[in-house]
Order: C-alpha cells, then structure tokens, then sequence
C-alpha cells in the first residue's frame, strides 16, 4: 500500500531534466517559458512527497511561495515576451542577437 | 492499488512532459502541460496535500496556463520548424544527469525505512486548516514578502507591457 519516496524522486529527475532539455533546444521564447514551468514543478513535487515523508508541513508552504514566484514569473516574462514580439515582430529565439558576439 | 494509481500519474506526468518539449506547435504545448498539471494535482492528492492541490488547479491550471494560451494566440505563434542546433549541448547535459540517477539510485539499497505511510494521517484530518495554521504562525513573514513579490510583479508586467500612447513625448 505504500510507495518509496525514490520512485517520486525518479519522477520528479525526469520531469526536471526534460524541462532543461526544453530549455535548451526550443526555439520559441513561449516554449522556453513553458520548459520553466516544467523544472518548476519537478521541484514542487519532490517538496511534497518529502513533506508527507517527513510528515512537516514546511514542504507544503513552501510549495505555496513557489507557486506565487511562478506566478509573479509567468506574468512578467510573458509581459517581456509582448514588448519583445512588438520591437522586432518574432519570438524566435535566434532573431535576438543583440548582445552576442 | 496505490502503486497503480501512482504508476498511471507517474506514466501520465512523464509522457506530457516529454509532449510539452517535443511537440512544435506552441498551443498543443501548453494543451499537454495543462493536462500535465492536471495530473500533477492528483499526485498531490495521492500524497494527502489536498488544499495544494486545489490550488495547483486553480492558480497553476486556471490563471497561469490562460495566460500562456492568450499570449499564444495574441502573437500568432507560428510552428517551429526545426529545433535549436545547440541541442548536443542538451544532450551532454541531460544524459549524464540521467545516468547518474540511475546509478544513485540502482547502487543505493532500497531501504523499507523510507517508505510514505498511507494511514499514518487519517482522512479526519483537515489539510487545509493545518497548512493555514502553520503560514499564519511559522512562515507569516515570508507570507508578507510575497505579497510584496505579486505586488511587484503585477506593477512590472503593466510597465512593460505598455504601449506607448501619445509617443514618446511623455
């Protein structure tokens, strides 16, 4: 009836690493974005499990404060997003490069 | 029966995750990550965070996904056409991780000691009561400072995504 915690940690790695994947082989800025949101629930399962394994609700808040920065993220990146696609009228990555060398 | 409901979130979790990455087209990516959330909050469920997983549903689910839909369809996000060609750098990045997981976790003994403890919290008790409990007592601070957080994010995004009426002579 119960389950190892290592099988939420194999679940959570998985999920992780395919946000990092994302990150760097997308091309769309809104891909890139979603890829984060990925990672970010990657984290926020492995809080919980080693909440109800610790039995500490500390797990649990915390994946509270991190569901508001995603939020405050999500809103300013896809703001930064709009200004960008209205300057240079893309969102492929690869148009923007300004500071490269 | 708690491995196979953990078995079929798990499996669901993964492939969409691997579909958010995959798939081209920017609407079936946000389509797959919200049934990923979806999924993600019945994991909380199984896990006995029933107010997270409220909240994953209406906050992760209801707000942030909306968003992304109404940023895709305001730009007219076009299909990628080819991934980006730095992906052999994602390739050594990820691989190695993944390797090393898997031999962390095939090397070390799999205890019975770290076992999640299905009745250790009886159904009686109320989640939600005891997660406010322990944010308005123990973390009220850091409650305050992300009120803050929201408060400078909402500021951020009407400051950037302004449109410059009038010119720029204001």
């Amino acid at each position: 009836m119960t389950i190892p915690i290592t099988y939420y940690l194999i679940l959570s790695t998985i999920v992780f690493l395919t946000g990092v994947a994302g990150v760097l082989i997308r091309r769309n800025i809104i891909a890139i974005l979603l890829s984060v949101e990925l990672m970010l629930n990657a984290t926020n399962i492995n809080f919980v499990a080693f909440s109800r394994y610790l039995e500490d609700l500390g797990g649990q808040v915390f994946v509270f404060f991190a569901l508001t920065v995603a939020a405050a993220e999500v809103a300013v990146g896809l703001a930064i997003i709009i200004a960008l696609h209205r300057s240079k009228e893309s969102i492929n990555l690869e148009d923007f490069k300004l500071l490269k060398w | 029966m708690a491995q196979l409901v953990f078995g079929y979130f798990a499996g669901v979790i993964a492939v969409t995750a691997i579909l958010v990455v995959a798939l081209r087209n920017p609407v079936y990516s946000v389509l797959s990550l919200l049934i990923m959330f979806f999924h993600v909050a019945g994991l909380y469920i199984t896990l006995h965070a029933e107010f997270l997983a409220a909240v994953q549903l209406i906050v992760y689910a209801g707000a942030i996904l909306v968003l992304y839909l109404f940023v895709v369809m305001l730009l007219n996000a076009k299909q990628d056409d080819r991934y980006h060609r730095q992906w052999w750098v994602a390739g050594f990045v990820c691989v190695p991780l993944l390797l090393e997981l898997l031999v962390l976790f095939a090397g070390g003994k799999m205890e019975p000691s770290p076992l999640l403890s299905a009745d250790q919290a009886g159904p009686g008790t109320d989640n939600a009561k005891a997660i406010g409990i322990t944010l308005f007592s123990t973390y009220l601070f850091p409650f305050e400072v992300a009120s803050l957080i929201l408060l400078v994010a909402m500021v951020g995004a009407i400051v950037l995504a302004k449109r410059d009426i009038g010119g720029s002579g204001a």
